[in-house]
């Protein structure tokens, strides 16, 4: 009996053990924040909505850690434009619990919100955010239905429709002849999304799709089949609308079969390069159509990714330099409507839906353009292609 | 008065106080609310946490007072979800009553739900072993799938309704007219629904699915059930109709299960197949396990406490889920250690510590 209270003393202890470290981190990130907010005393109350645990966890992590950077140069301009980061709530990719951290955002305060990273839980969220009026700027929730009926809602990222057809679009100037496969999973919107649109854009150009196979979140490891048919219908090109994860098992297999059609994927294939369990060195040659390479080599990228390695040792993706510019959107958003931190939330929300049409935006995510946005809350900015080579993403 | 309640068996007591615990948290959660002492965090938790109170009771009748394991409970919720939004949606312009539309797509919701479950009961609670837990496992896939190929829409004409099995149709094949809602669109779930869900009825249905388990569990077929639980070969020998006995507690609980889908159906603007997998029905039986077997008021406070907790340890960020399952485990020891059990029996007079082992 002895042994069982000590196991259960023991636990206790570690678990408050754990708690202790859990305080700690987000105590120092708090520190980052309020810190600089501070000296003028008002900040608008930013808050973040992602996966920072579970499968997705990659994308909410790089979209937070980027958007304190971002807050972070903001507040050390010293203008009178303040933000401070609430503490990243974590929805693990869930509808129900995205929100449930919009909800607990909202009681710690928040003005405008950052989020959320993936489409499901934004489908979820973004009408509530549109009845309490909070101003909302998503970094790369890509849904068509994010924006639609919402009119607080901006995307920073193209919709699904858009990277469908700008897909098909490059495929069919850069890759006249090929005979494309498409693998795609059939339980996800995003993938379905831009999968519906590609296909319509290439039937419209007269492109030969020869294969088309699915998959789903129950098998997502094993792609054999799906590869043999495709190799068997001709297929030179693969198309891969479809997250990192399943795709790194594509590269696998495709590789240990002995198929090496060219790859191409859209933003979800971003990450690749870092996938757990994958040899990156099978990712040579693969496209993607990414609005953000880590390798550019004009001022503003360099300077974002070497403070991102910096303070977190790693090369930020895609949906990080979405984030570092929804936070610079929203600072020049802000300057233009001329609205301050201690205004309502309506207020501040109604003002900047009223000049988000109007502004545009260079960043890091814009190749160089301006980005600008429709009511509708649609960006239009310059699509690019990329291809891996040694390692890294260059432009072909 | 006092000698009524001294008259009283023990088990009705703990009814009786079953009930009037979950009337009193209403009444405080309500009266906290319209003096603005909740914080938006809970009060965006309380319809979801009826929902699943709902499911934990309704599973407790099968895995705690049948006695067959069931591994799809969310499968049933999802057909409750479905067809409860179906309901709602296709009502909205004949019902313009927000509480008429709820209480038909809950209505709707729980007949679905039991048409599926009889289905999936008959052949199965004719066998003997663990087949229930192998079918309802298959059962809750199979529901997934096909939600994820399922279009719907609702026109002055009625419902259109296709079977995307091979990929290649999309909302346009359903030819809705221009004012035509598109209410279900495969994988991407149920978008843009009416949010009417409010914590009264959630409370209400709460009610029902305890009067209706705990009266079903009281009467004369509740003890059928209970004895086919206890001795199959026995109860057969006094010509219990094991397989009827066994559907009625298998039905009434999918029913139960889809009414509180509905419920939750309502609560959010977007509602995914996905979102009712096979760790759903863990979750639930989770609860049930946690709350104790063939045990009511355990499954309502279990429940209550598990769904909470993961949020009330967000201040723990990315460790929250490992907190959440040291937690799980201390419970489980804690519950099961016989001092503490003592304990608990000396502390609460005799009959809680009767319900406790019960």
């Amino acid at each position: 009996m002895k042994k069982k209270f000590f196991a259960l003393m023991m636990a206790m202890v570690m678990a408050l053990g754990l708690a202790a470290c859990g305080g700690n981190d987000t105590s120092t990130t708090d520190d980052g924040g309020s810190d600089s907010t501070e000296s003028t005393g008002t900040a608008f109350k930013i808050g973040v909505i992602g996966p920072m645990t579970g499968g997705a966890a990659i994308y909410g992590t790089c979209v937070a850690n980027s958007a304190q950077i971002a807050v972070d140069e903001i507040n050390a301009l010293g203008g009178d434009i303040q933000f401070e980061l609430l503490a990243p709530a974590d929805d693990v990719n869930d509808a129900e619990t995205s929100v449930n951290a919009y909800n607990n955002l909202m009681d710690q305060g928040m003005q405008i919100l950052v989020g959320t990273v993936t489409t499901q839980p934004g489908l979820s969220v973004f009408p509530l955010t549109n009845d309490d009026r909070v101003f909302t700027i998503t970094p790369s929730a890509s849904g068509d239905d994010c924006i639609e009926n919402n009119d607080t809602v901006f995307q920073i990222c193209f919709t699904d429709s858009n990277q469908g057809s700008r897909s098909a679009q490059y495929i069919n100037e850069h890759f006249p002849d090929a005979k494309i496969g498409i693998i795609y999973k059939n339980d996800e919107q995003y993938s379905i999304g831009i999968r519906n649109n590609f296909v319509a854009e290439a039937e419209t150009r007269g492109m030969d799709i020869v294969y088309e196979g699915t998959f789903a979140e129950a098998n997502q490891t094993d792609f054999n089949v799906q590869l043999t048919a495709a190799q068997s219908a001709g297929a030179d090109l693969l198309f891969l609308p479809i997250y990192y994860t399943p795709a790194s098992a594509i590269l696998t297999q495709a590789n240990a079969m002995g198929y090496a059609p060219t790859f191409f994927g859209v933003d979800g294939m971003d990450g690749i390069l870092t996938a757990d369990n994958f040899d990156a060195s099978l990712a040579e040659g693969v496209y993607l159509l990414t609005p953000f390479s880590a390798d550019a080599e004009d001022e503003l990228t360099q300077n974002f990714v070497s403070k991102y390695q910096e303070a977190y040792g790693e090369i930020p993706n895609q949906f990080g330099a979405d984030a570092y510019d929804a936070i610079y959107t929203l600072y020049q958003a802000i300057q233009a409507a001329g609205v301050t931190a201690d205004m309502a939330t309506e207020d501040i929300c109604d003002a900047l839906i009223e000049v988000m049409p109007t502004i545009s935006v260079t960043g890091l995510t814009s190749a160089g353009s301006e980005m600008t946005w429709d009511e509708n809350g649609a960006v239009s900015k310059d699509p690019t292609a990329v291809i891996i080579e040694n390692g890294t993403y260059v432009t072909p | 008065m006092r000698s009524y309640l001294k008259n009283m068996k023990t088990i009705t007591k703990v009814d009786y106080a079953t009930y009037l615990g979950v009337i009193l948290a209403f009444i405080v959660v309500t009266i906290c609310q319209s003096q603005g002492l909740v914080n938006r965090s809970v009060s965006g938790m309380l319809v979801p946490i009826c929902c699943y109170v709902c499911m934990s009771i309704s599973l407790n009748l099968t895995v705690g007072i049948l006695g067959e394991l069931s591994l799809g409970h969310a499968g049933f919720m999802s057909v409750g979800a479905f067809s409860g939004i179906i309901a709602s949606m296709s009502l909205q312009s004949s019902i313009s009553s927000e509480l008429g539309r709820m209480v038909i797509a809950l209505v709707v919701g729980a007949v679905f739900a039991a048409i599926v479950g009889f289905i999936v009961g008959i052949p199965v609670l004719r066998l003997r072993g663990d087949y229930l837990a192998i079918v309802t496992l298959a059962f809750g896939e199979i529901i997934k799938d096909l939600i994820n190929c399922l279009l719907v829409g609702w026109d002055e004409n009625g419902l259109h309704i296709a079977l995307n099995v091979d990929g290649t149709k999309s909302m346009s094949t359903l030819g809705l007219s221009e004012n035509g809602i598109e209410i279900i669109k495969g994988a991407q779930g149920a978008t843009g629904n009416d949010r009417i869900a409010t914590f009264t009825m959630g409370f209400v249905l709460v009610m029902i699915t305890l009067i209706v388990v705990l009266n079903l569990v009281r009467s004369r077929t509740g003890r059928a059930i209970m004895a086919i639980r206890d001795n199959r070969i026995a109860a057969e020998s006094v010509g219990i109709n094991v397989t009827k006995y066994k559907l009625i507690a298998f039905v009434t609980s999918a029913a139960l299960a889809g009414s509180a889908g509905a419920l939750f159906g309502l609560n959010y603007s977007n509602v995914t197949a996905i979102q009712f997998d096979f760790n759903t029905s863990i979750l639930v039986l989770v609860y049930v396990v946690l709350g104790g077997l063939g045990n009511i008021w355990g499954s309502i406070i279990a429940t209550v406490i598990l769904y909470v907790l993961p949020e009330a340890l967000r201040q723990f960020s990315d460790y929250r889920m490992l907190v959440y399952a040291i937690v799980l485990i201390l419970v489980m020891l804690a519950t099961n250690n016989p001092q503490v059990r003592a304990l608990l029996g000396r502390v609460i007079p005799k009959r809680k510590g009767a319900a406790l082992d019960e």
